[in-house]
């Protein structure tokens, strides 16, 4: 490989942003109260926020499973008028303020919404904005994972007398597995940091809807100590999915 | 059971109609230039691509089943082993129930590769893995096996042994197997009928014999290691369409008759000098290329006609042979074997 002395203006902005992103990370480890955490992690509020925290991302993550993987099946595989609108439907929470995206839910499922299933300030809504933002992270996953699957397994699956339910879970899913395990923790990680949709759908009830990052934020104004706490135990939770991952990060091949 | 297929496919823009019918045992070498429709096929038989018209397995038209409901077996170029199984469970995804595993094993054992049985595809040689795809096939007792150019990505030596099992194998096997191929060897040794398609259509179904004493192409002329040259009859002589003439021995009756005039390679003998024997055919030719192939030089000359000469080691080293030598090339009206078309 070449290596290039990369030019000093260059260099420079590129420290720049490694500060930028370091920077903020340092302070809050530093300024985190090592020594009261055990105590402020495990106060009433913060054990009920971080419970219902795992309990929403995981239903979200059931969520997007259960509807991610057929349609990003149906994204790699079929042929239909309209995919790349979808596939830009399916994309566009990525890009959309999660905010916006609480509204749009509370108008189609809200307590007058089009789907009048008065989920809105509930634990299932907290559960379906997480389901929300995270999906497009698992379908971009699995999409491109199953794009790269040579279509000849399911020919020959089918010679072999399989028909296509069987060869999806025979051939096609384990194939994909590595794509799907990253895509999952990306969505579940995503799921668990979601703040606006959730307090736009869900409200910011202590016990139903309240999770860690709506409890950061308002713990932040009279209890500083406490919303450092679970900052950093947010922290961590992100870094164990990168670790997890490794080189698996990248969500496009 | 009697194989009896009038097949219409298309893929793309592009069709392939066939009509046919074979036997129980047969082994049809299905050969043809690069896009001749060869893939197209054996994927219209397997249902893998849309198809119209009749195939009749024992009788049974089959064209409107699924895939899995035709008793058709497929073995794509380099065998498409399923990845993350076994070589074992490979063979065994299409066998059902508690001895699936154990047939399964037993195909191993038959080809030989039963050592093999708990390795994944990655851990298997190409040969090795078109043995487990070949048994994946045959455990399933398909009555029409189809088998697209097993060989064509193996090196020399597998391509020997694997050459050598599926000829073992394709002689049991009781159903009609399709082997496409680029390769005369293949069609010597393992096939017993070909079929040559060209642009989509059928150009020649005929036994290995037949097409290798009258092909109907140039092309399957070259394939069996020969010339073959488009003519018509003309005052009892063969006026070549690319130009020359040729005599032969039995020439056809009638005049004007379109026909191809085959000369096998070794049957083209060169000279230094122009030759004063008794050889009815002769002319200049310059050589363009010279390859050593088995044991003999393969020359390829360029004259009216061109022609491809298979000539020993030791003359071309007598007659100093390179590319761009000019030399005479002469053919005895009795080798050149006339094919009406």
């Amino acid at each position: 490989m070449k290596t290039t002395r990369p030019p000093l203006s260059l260099a420079t902005a590129a420290v720049v942003g490694v500060a930028f992103l370091l920077l903020p990370l340092a302070a809050l480890l530093d300024r985190t109260p090592w020594h009261a955490l055990p105590r402020l992690l495990t106060s009433t509020s913060a054990l009920t926020a971080l419970r219902l925290s795992i309990e929403c991302s995981l239903g979200a993550l059931a969520l997007s499973l259960a509807v991610g993987v057929p349609l990003a099946w149906l994204l790699a595989r079929v042929e239909f008028p309209g995919k790349s609108l979808l596939r830009a439907a399916v994309t566009l929470p990525l890009v959309l303020p999660p905010v916006v995206g609480g509204v749009a839910l509370l108008l189609a499922f809200g307590r007058n919404g089009v789907v009048p299933l008065s989920l809105s300030f509930t634990t299932w809504g907290a559960i379906l904005a997480e389901a929300f933002v995270a999906l497009p992270f698992l379908v971009l996953a699995v999409e491109g994972a199953l794009l790269a699957v040579d279509e000849r397994y399911d020919d020959v699956a089918a010679t072999l007398g399989s028909n296509t339910t069987r060869t999806f879970f025979r051939v096609t899913l384990p194939l994909v597995l590595p794509a799907l395990a990253a895509g999952s923790a990306l969505a579940w990680a995503r799921a668990l940091g979601e703040f606006g949709a959730t307090i736009t759908f869900a409200g910011n009830l202590p016990g139903s809807t309240q999770t860690l990052p709506l409890d950061v934020y308002l713990t932040l104004q009279d209890n500083p100590d406490a919303a450092i706490a679970l900052s950093t135990l947010l922290l961590a939770l992100s870094l164990m999915v990168l670790v997890a991952m490794r080189s698996r990060w990248r969500l496009t091949r | 059971m009697t194989f009896d297929a009038d097949l219409r496919a298309t893929a793309g823009t592009f069709a392939v109609a066939v009509t046919g019918r074979w036997q129980p045992g047969d082994v049809v070498a299905v050969v043809g230039p690069n896009g001749a429709g060869k893939s197209t096929f054996l994927r219209a038989i397997a249902g893998l691509t849309a198809a119209t018209g009749t195939l009749r397995i024992g009788g049974v038209d089959v064209v409107d089943r699924p895939v899995a409901r035709r008793g058709v077996g497929w073995v794509p170029q380099d065998g498409a082993l399923f990845p993350h199984l076994s070589a074992l469970d490979n063979v065994a995804f299409g066998l059902r129930g508690r001895r699936g595993r154990s047939a399964a094993q037993l195909w191993l054992d038959r080809l030989g590769i039963g050592d093999l049985a708990g390795r994944k595809p990655s851990q298997l040689s190409g040969g090795q893995a078109q043995k487990v795809a070949l048994a994946r096939a045959l455990a399933r007792e398909p009555s029409v096996l189809l088998l697209d150019e097993p060989l064509a990505a193996l090196d020399v030596e597998a391509r020997t042994d694997v050459r050598r099992s599926l000829r073992a194998h394709l002689a049991e096997f009781q159903g009609v197997t399709m082997l496409v191929t680029h390769d005369a060897v293949d069609v010597m040794t393992l096939a017993s009928r070909v079929l040559a398609l060209d642009g989509g259509a059928v150009v020649q179904d005929a036994t290995v014999g037949e097409v290798t004493t009258a092909p109907r192409t140039p092309w399957l002329a070259a394939l069996m290691g020969g010339n073959g040259f488009y003519a018509r009859v003309n005052a009892g002589t063969l006026a070549l369409d690319e130009g020359g003439i040729l005599v032969a021995a039995e020439a056809p009756s009638s005049d004007g008759a379109e026909v191809l005039a085959v000369v096998p390679a070794h049957a083209v003998t060169l000279h230094r000098q122009r030759p004063e024997g008794s050889a009815r055919n002769v002319w200049p030719a310059t050589i363009r290329d010279l390859a050593v192939v088995g044991g003999r030089v393969r020359v390829t000359l360029d004259g009216t006609p061109a022609v491809l000469a298979d000539v020993t080691t030791a003359s071309a080293a007598d007659l100093a042979l390179a590319e761009g030598v000019g030399v005479w090339a002469s053919v005895k009206a009795t080798e050149v074997t006339v094919v009406v078309l």
